[in-house]
Protein backbone atom coordinates (compact mmCIF):
# COMPACT_ATOMS: atom_id res chain seq x y z
CA UNK A 1 0.00 0.00 0.00
CA UNK A 2 1.30 3.30 -1.30
CA UNK A 3 1.00 5.87 1.65
CA UNK A 4 1.11 9.59 1.37
CA UNK A 5 2.27 12.17 3.62
CA UNK A 6 -1.43 13.58 4.23
CA UNK A 7 -2.29 9.74 5.21
CA UNK A 8 0.63 9.52 7.62
CA UNK A 9 0.32 12.28 9.44
CA UNK A 10 -3.46 11.43 9.67
CA UNK A 11 -2.70 8.52 11.13
CA UNK A 12 -0.37 9.15 13.76
CA UNK A 13 -2.24 12.09 14.98
CA UNK A 14 -5.37 10.18 15.95
CA UNK A 15 -2.49 7.51 17.51
CA UNK A 16 -1.86 10.37 19.51
CA UNK A 17 -5.17 11.76 20.35
CA UNK A 18 -5.91 7.87 21.52
CA UNK A 19 -3.15 7.48 23.67
CA UNK A 20 -3.46 10.51 25.48
CA UNK A 21 -6.76 9.86 26.49
CA UNK A 22 -6.04 6.29 27.29
CA UNK A 23 -3.62 8.17 29.35
CA UNK A 24 -5.84 10.34 31.16
CA UNK A 25 -8.32 7.93 31.66
CA UNK A 26 -5.63 5.79 32.67
CA UNK A 27 -4.23 8.19 35.61
CA UNK A 28 -7.86 8.95 36.74
CA UNK A 29 -8.52 5.08 37.69
CA UNK A 30 -5.38 5.57 39.33
CA UNK A 31 -5.79 7.91 41.71
CA UNK A 32 -9.41 8.52 42.75
CA UNK A 33 -9.58 9.77 46.06
CA UNK A 34 -10.99 7.46 48.97
CA UNK A 35 -14.75 8.12 49.31
CA UNK A 36 -15.52 10.92 51.49
CA UNK A 37 -11.91 12.64 51.52
CA UNK A 38 -12.31 15.84 51.24
CA UNK A 39 -9.27 17.34 51.78
CA UNK A 40 -7.29 19.03 48.72
CA UNK A 41 -3.83 19.22 49.18
CA UNK A 42 -3.77 22.39 46.66
CA UNK A 43 -6.01 24.47 48.85
CA UNK A 44 -3.58 24.55 52.05
CA UNK A 45 -0.05 25.81 52.84
CA UNK A 46 0.71 24.87 56.70
CA UNK A 47 2.92 26.79 58.99
CA UNK A 48 2.82 27.46 62.42
CA UNK A 49 2.91 31.16 64.36
CA UNK A 50 4.73 30.75 68.15
CA UNK A 51 4.47 33.66 70.39
CA UNK A 52 7.40 33.89 72.64
CA UNK A 53 5.36 36.33 74.96
CA UNK A 54 2.85 33.73 75.96
CA UNK A 55 5.16 30.30 76.34
CA UNK A 56 5.23 29.76 80.04
CA UNK A 57 7.64 26.56 79.42
CA UNK A 58 5.39 23.87 80.77
CA UNK A 59 6.60 21.15 78.14
CA UNK A 60 2.63 20.63 77.52
CA UNK A 61 3.46 20.48 73.38
CA UNK A 62 6.44 18.10 74.09
CA UNK A 63 4.45 15.09 76.05
CA UNK A 64 1.80 15.61 73.71
CA UNK A 65 4.14 15.32 70.47
CA UNK A 66 5.65 12.07 72.43
CA UNK A 67 1.81 10.51 72.58
CA UNK A 68 0.33 11.50 69.94
CA UNK A 69 3.06 10.20 67.49
CA UNK A 70 4.92 7.86 70.47
CA UNK A 71 8.56 9.59 70.10
CA UNK A 72 11.20 7.23 71.27
CA UNK A 73 12.29 8.34 74.88
CA UNK A 74 15.40 10.73 74.81
CA UNK A 75 14.26 12.08 71.18
CA UNK A 76 11.74 15.17 70.31
CA UNK A 77 10.27 16.29 67.31
CA UNK A 78 9.34 19.49 69.27
CA UNK A 79 11.12 20.67 72.35
CA UNK A 80 11.24 23.98 74.56
CA UNK A 81 14.33 25.38 75.21
CA UNK A 82 14.76 28.44 78.03
CA UNK A 83 17.56 31.35 77.09
CA UNK A 84 19.27 33.24 80.00
CA UNK A 85 21.14 36.30 77.97
CA UNK A 86 23.47 38.21 79.74
CA UNK A 87 25.16 41.13 78.47
CA UNK A 88 27.01 39.00 75.97
CA UNK A 89 24.82 38.78 73.77
CA UNK A 90 26.59 36.21 71.72
CA UNK A 91 26.92 33.62 74.44
CA UNK A 92 23.08 33.25 76.46
CA UNK A 93 22.76 30.35 78.90
CA UNK A 94 20.44 27.49 76.97
CA UNK A 95 18.77 24.62 78.52
CA UNK A 96 16.37 21.96 77.89
CA UNK A 97 16.66 19.35 80.62
CA UNK A 98 14.84 16.20 78.82
CA UNK A 99 13.39 17.95 75.64
CA UNK A 100 11.46 19.76 78.92
CA UNK A 101 9.15 17.14 78.32
CA UNK A 102 8.64 17.86 82.41
CA UNK A 103 8.71 21.71 82.13
CA UNK A 104 12.23 23.33 84.22
CA UNK A 105 13.36 23.90 86.97
CA UNK A 106 12.93 27.11 88.84
CA UNK A 107 15.89 29.97 86.73
CA UNK A 108 18.92 29.75 88.52
CA UNK A 109 19.97 33.36 87.76
CA UNK A 110 17.12 35.74 88.63
CA UNK A 111 17.30 39.17 87.31
CA UNK A 112 18.45 38.24 83.94
CA UNK A 113 16.97 38.13 80.46
CA UNK A 114 15.29 35.23 80.19
CA UNK A 115 12.62 33.30 77.69
CA UNK A 116 11.01 30.27 76.41
CA UNK A 117 11.83 29.27 72.93
CA UNK A 118 9.87 26.15 71.52
CA UNK A 119 11.25 24.45 68.64
CA UNK A 120 10.62 22.14 65.63
CA UNK A 121 10.69 21.11 62.12
CA UNK A 122 10.25 24.85 60.15
CA UNK A 123 8.51 23.00 57.71
CA UNK A 124 10.76 25.09 54.88
CA UNK A 125 9.79 25.35 51.74
CA UNK A 126 13.18 25.47 50.18
CA UNK A 127 14.43 23.17 52.65
CA UNK A 128 17.73 21.96 52.63
CA UNK A 129 16.60 18.27 54.38
CA UNK A 130 15.27 17.34 51.26
CA UNK A 131 17.41 18.57 48.89
CA UNK A 132 20.20 16.11 49.87
CA UNK A 133 18.29 12.90 49.89
CA UNK A 134 19.59 10.17 47.59
CA UNK A 135 16.59 8.79 47.10
CA UNK A 136 13.48 10.45 46.96
CA UNK A 137 12.29 9.48 50.95
CA UNK A 138 11.95 12.89 52.20
CA UNK A 139 9.97 15.44 50.41
CA UNK A 140 7.72 18.73 50.75
CA UNK A 141 4.12 17.86 50.30
CA UNK A 142 2.18 19.58 48.05
CA UNK A 143 0.46 21.60 51.14
CA UNK A 144 4.00 22.40 52.48
CA UNK A 145 4.76 19.84 55.04
CA UNK A 146 8.55 17.97 54.83
CA UNK A 147 7.68 14.48 55.42
CA UNK A 148 9.69 11.27 55.29
CA UNK A 149 8.42 8.23 53.55
CA UNK A 150 9.05 5.12 56.50
CA UNK A 151 9.01 2.55 53.47
CA UNK A 152 11.44 4.18 51.58
CA UNK A 153 13.99 5.70 53.61
CA UNK A 154 17.21 4.12 53.83
CA UNK A 155 18.59 5.51 57.21
CA UNK A 156 21.59 7.35 55.96
CA UNK A 157 21.56 10.21 57.90
CA UNK A 158 22.56 12.76 55.53
CA UNK A 159 19.21 14.59 56.10
CA UNK A 160 19.84 14.59 59.27
CA UNK A 161 22.75 16.32 58.98
CA UNK A 162 21.68 18.74 56.33
CA UNK A 163 19.21 20.22 58.64
CA UNK A 164 19.96 23.63 59.92
CA UNK A 165 17.91 23.40 62.84
CA UNK A 166 18.88 20.11 64.25
CA UNK A 167 14.94 19.44 63.79
CA UNK A 168 16.09 15.21 62.51
CA UNK A 169 17.08 12.53 64.61
CA UNK A 170 17.81 8.76 63.82
CA UNK A 171 14.87 6.94 64.69
CA UNK A 172 16.66 3.54 67.10
CA UNK A 173 14.15 0.83 65.98
CA UNK A 174 12.63 1.68 62.81
CA UNK A 175 16.36 2.30 61.88
CA UNK A 176 15.18 5.43 59.42
CA UNK A 177 15.33 9.47 59.45
CA UNK A 178 12.41 10.93 61.55
CA UNK A 179 11.21 14.16 62.53
CA UNK A 180 7.92 16.47 62.80
CA UNK A 181 5.42 15.88 60.58
CA UNK A 182 3.04 18.78 61.47
CA UNK A 183 0.63 16.22 62.77
CA UNK A 184 -0.08 15.73 58.94
CA UNK A 185 -2.64 12.71 60.39
CA UNK A 186 -4.56 15.36 62.27
CA UNK A 187 -4.44 19.19 60.14
CA UNK A 188 -5.59 16.47 56.86
CA UNK A 189 -8.54 15.36 59.11
CA UNK A 190 -9.48 19.08 60.35
CA UNK A 191 -7.87 18.57 63.47
CA UNK A 192 -4.89 20.97 64.91
CA UNK A 193 -1.29 19.36 65.81
CA UNK A 194 -1.23 17.67 68.84
CA UNK A 195 1.18 20.01 70.16
CA UNK A 196 -0.57 23.12 69.40
CA UNK A 197 -4.04 21.32 71.47
CA UNK A 198 -2.13 20.84 74.32
CA UNK A 199 -0.91 24.17 74.56
CA UNK A 200 -2.32 25.97 77.66
CA UNK A 201 -1.89 29.90 76.49
CA UNK A 202 -2.32 29.61 72.17
CA UNK A 203 1.54 30.34 72.16
CA UNK A 204 1.49 27.73 68.89
CA UNK A 205 -0.67 28.47 66.79
CA UNK A 206 -1.11 26.24 63.75
CA UNK A 207 -1.71 27.99 60.37
CA UNK A 208 -2.88 27.92 56.78
CA UNK A 209 -1.32 30.68 54.84
CA UNK A 210 -3.24 29.86 51.57
CA UNK A 211 -6.54 30.10 54.08
CA UNK A 212 -7.77 33.82 53.54
CA UNK A 213 -10.08 33.16 56.78
CA UNK A 214 -7.38 32.45 58.77
CA UNK A 215 -6.12 34.72 61.65
CA UNK A 216 -2.51 34.43 60.67
CA UNK A 217 -3.28 36.86 57.98
CA UNK A 218 -4.12 39.67 60.51
CA UNK A 219 -1.83 38.29 62.89
CA UNK A 220 1.19 38.46 60.04
CA UNK A 221 0.24 42.35 59.59
CA UNK A 222 0.14 43.27 63.16
CA UNK A 223 3.30 42.00 64.67
CA UNK A 224 6.55 41.32 63.96
CA UNK A 225 7.80 38.28 63.26
CA UNK A 226 10.72 36.69 62.45
CA UNK A 227 12.20 32.73 61.43
CA UNK A 228 14.65 30.95 62.59
CA UNK A 229 18.55 31.72 60.89
CA UNK A 230 16.67 33.52 57.72
CA UNK A 231 20.25 33.79 56.98
CA UNK A 232 20.11 30.34 55.22
CA UNK A 233 17.24 31.16 53.40
CA UNK A 234 15.38 27.93 54.16
CA UNK A 235 11.98 29.46 53.64
CA UNK A 236 10.72 28.32 57.06
CA UNK A 237 7.26 28.40 57.77
CA UNK A 238 7.50 28.50 61.31
CA UNK A 239 6.71 32.46 62.05
CA UNK A 240 8.33 33.52 65.83
CA UNK A 241 6.57 36.29 67.54
CA UNK A 242 9.16 38.88 69.29
CA UNK A 243 11.88 36.70 69.26
CA UNK A 244 15.49 37.92 70.60
CA UNK A 245 17.85 38.33 68.71
CA UNK A 246 20.14 35.69 70.79
CA UNK A 247 18.29 32.85 70.15
CA UNK A 248 19.79 30.28 67.25
CA UNK B 1 25.47 -4.58 -0.86
CA UNK B 2 25.73 -8.19 -0.35
CA UNK B 3 29.20 -7.85 0.84
CA UNK B 4 28.36 -5.05 3.14
CA UNK B 5 25.91 -7.28 4.82
CA UNK B 6 27.91 -10.43 5.48
CA UNK B 7 31.04 -8.38 6.21
CA UNK B 8 28.74 -6.68 9.09
CA UNK B 9 27.40 -9.58 10.26
CA UNK B 10 29.86 -9.59 13.19
CA UNK B 11 27.60 -6.72 14.75
CA UNK B 12 24.66 -9.10 15.18
CA UNK B 13 25.73 -10.35 18.18
CA UNK B 14 26.91 -7.46 19.99
CA UNK B 15 23.79 -5.68 19.12
CA UNK B 16 21.87 -8.58 20.51
CA UNK B 17 23.35 -8.17 23.55
CA UNK B 18 22.74 -4.50 23.77
CA UNK B 19 19.22 -5.03 23.36
CA UNK B 20 18.72 -7.74 25.49
CA UNK B 21 20.65 -5.57 28.24
CA UNK B 22 18.09 -2.80 27.42
CA UNK B 23 15.22 -4.79 27.99
CA UNK B 24 16.29 -6.39 31.27
CA UNK B 25 17.36 -2.63 32.63
CA UNK B 26 13.76 -1.88 31.50
CA UNK B 27 12.04 -4.72 33.22
CA UNK B 28 13.79 -4.02 36.42
CA UNK B 29 13.55 -0.39 36.28
CA UNK B 30 9.68 -1.02 36.13
CA UNK B 31 9.64 -3.36 38.85
CA UNK B 32 11.99 -1.52 40.94
CA UNK B 33 10.59 2.28 40.87
CA UNK B 34 7.14 2.53 43.00
CA UNK B 35 3.84 3.08 41.32
CA UNK B 36 3.22 6.91 40.50
CA UNK B 37 6.64 7.97 41.66
CA UNK B 38 7.37 11.50 40.72
CA UNK B 39 3.54 12.32 40.47
CA UNK B 40 3.65 15.35 42.61
CA UNK B 41 7.39 15.50 42.83
CA UNK B 42 10.39 12.99 43.37
CA UNK B 43 9.40 10.59 45.70
CA UNK B 44 6.16 8.39 46.29
CA UNK B 45 2.74 10.07 46.52
CA UNK B 46 1.40 6.45 48.56
CA UNK B 47 3.43 8.14 51.48
CA UNK B 48 1.27 10.66 51.99
CA UNK B 49 -1.90 8.27 52.85
CA UNK B 50 0.60 6.13 54.86
CA UNK B 51 1.36 9.10 56.87
CA UNK B 52 -2.58 10.13 56.54
CA UNK B 53 -3.11 6.47 58.71
CA UNK B 54 -1.82 7.54 61.69
CA UNK B 55 -4.01 7.24 64.72
CA UNK B 56 -4.31 10.26 66.47
CA UNK B 57 -3.93 10.17 70.48
CA UNK B 58 -5.81 13.52 71.07
CA UNK B 59 -9.79 13.74 69.98
CA UNK B 60 -9.77 17.57 70.33
CA UNK B 61 -11.51 19.88 71.73
CA UNK B 62 -14.81 19.72 69.42
CA UNK B 63 -15.13 15.61 70.80
CA UNK B 64 -14.51 16.61 74.75
CA UNK B 65 -17.53 19.14 74.54
CA UNK B 66 -19.94 17.23 72.59
CA UNK B 67 -20.63 15.19 76.03
CA UNK B 68 -19.13 17.50 79.23
CA UNK B 69 -21.06 20.31 78.54
CA UNK B 70 -21.34 21.12 82.15
CA UNK B 71 -17.43 21.41 82.62
CA UNK B 72 -17.31 23.34 79.44
CA UNK B 73 -19.83 26.16 81.12
CA UNK B 74 -17.72 26.24 84.00
CA UNK B 75 -14.52 26.73 81.99
CA UNK B 76 -16.10 29.29 79.47
CA UNK B 77 -16.83 31.48 82.66
CA UNK B 78 -13.28 31.18 84.54
CA UNK B 79 -9.57 32.00 82.97
CA UNK B 80 -8.99 28.68 81.96
CA UNK B 81 -11.28 29.24 79.10
CA UNK B 82 -9.08 28.62 76.42
CA UNK B 83 -6.82 26.08 77.83
CA UNK B 84 -8.26 22.55 76.16
CA UNK B 85 -9.71 19.45 77.75
CA UNK B 86 -6.64 17.47 76.46
CA UNK B 87 -4.12 20.16 77.78
CA UNK B 88 -4.64 19.05 81.53
CA UNK B 89 -6.06 15.42 81.16
CA UNK B 90 -4.05 14.04 78.34
CA UNK B 91 -4.32 12.54 75.54
CA UNK B 92 -7.87 10.99 74.90
CA UNK B 93 -9.02 9.86 71.89
CA UNK B 94 -9.37 6.15 73.06
CA UNK B 95 -11.98 7.40 75.78
CA UNK B 96 -13.81 9.27 72.90
CA UNK B 97 -14.39 6.41 70.91
CA UNK B 98 -15.27 4.21 73.50
CA UNK B 99 -16.49 5.89 76.92
CA UNK B 100 -18.31 3.47 78.46
CA UNK B 101 -15.01 1.14 78.81
CA UNK B 102 -11.96 3.41 79.09
CA UNK B 103 -12.61 5.78 81.89
CA UNK B 104 -9.51 8.00 81.66
CA UNK B 105 -7.14 9.02 85.33
CA UNK B 106 -7.70 12.11 86.81
CA UNK B 107 -4.65 14.17 86.22
CA UNK B 108 -2.41 14.39 89.36
CA UNK B 109 -3.19 17.89 90.29
CA UNK B 110 -0.06 19.05 92.33
CA UNK B 111 2.35 18.07 89.66
CA UNK B 112 -0.10 19.38 87.17
CA UNK B 113 -0.41 22.93 88.27
CA UNK B 114 2.69 23.65 89.52
CA UNK B 115 3.81 22.82 85.84
CA UNK B 116 2.11 26.05 84.35
CA UNK B 117 1.76 28.05 87.32
CA UNK B 118 5.40 27.50 89.68
CA UNK B 119 7.08 31.28 89.62
CA UNK B 120 10.08 31.00 87.19
CA UNK B 121 11.83 34.51 85.94
CA UNK B 122 11.94 33.09 81.98
CA UNK B 123 7.63 33.22 82.13
CA UNK B 124 5.87 36.17 80.95
CA UNK B 125 5.53 38.88 83.80
CA UNK B 126 1.19 38.54 83.10
CA UNK B 127 0.96 35.34 83.86
CA UNK B 128 -0.45 34.26 87.01
CA UNK B 129 2.98 32.40 89.01
CA UNK B 130 3.08 31.16 92.50
CA UNK B 131 6.19 29.74 94.45
CA UNK B 132 4.07 26.58 95.68
CA UNK B 133 6.18 26.07 98.68
CA UNK B 134 5.11 29.56 100.19
CA UNK B 135 1.71 29.94 98.38
CA UNK B 136 -0.18 26.98 99.91
CA UNK B 137 2.28 25.24 102.27
CA UNK B 138 1.98 21.71 100.81
CA UNK B 139 -1.78 21.61 100.66
CA UNK B 140 -2.94 20.54 97.02
CA UNK B 141 -3.99 23.34 94.96
CA UNK B 142 -7.59 21.67 94.25
CA UNK B 143 -8.34 22.00 97.97
CA UNK B 144 -9.42 25.92 97.65
CA UNK B 145 -9.28 26.28 93.43
CA UNK B 146 -11.38 24.69 91.41
CA UNK B 147 -9.18 23.39 88.41
CA UNK B 148 -11.86 24.26 85.59
CA UNK B 149 -12.60 27.39 87.07
CA UNK B 150 -9.63 28.70 89.43
CA UNK B 151 -10.95 32.13 90.66
CA UNK B 152 -11.65 31.76 94.45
Amino acid sequence: MEMTRRDLLSQCSKLLVLTATAARALEQAGNAPAPGDTYHMADHWWGMIIDIDKCIGCGNCVRACSQENQVPAGYFRTWVERYQVTEDRDHPLVESPDGAINGFPPTTRPGVKSFFVPKLCNHCADSPCTQVCPVGATFISPDGVVLIDPEYCLGCRYCIQACPYGCRYYHPEKDIADKCTLCYHRITKGLTTACCEACPTGARQLVDLKNPKDPVHAFLRDHKVQVLKPQMATGAKIFYNDLDGSVR
Amino acid sequence: MNRFLRDSGHLARPALVLVAGLAVFLVVRGAVIPKNFGKYGHYRPAALDLIRQHPAAFAGQDQCLACHDEQAKTRASGKHAHVACEACHGPQAPHAADFVNVKPALPDVAALCARCHENDAAKPKNFPQVVTAEHSGGVVCNTCHQPHNPHL
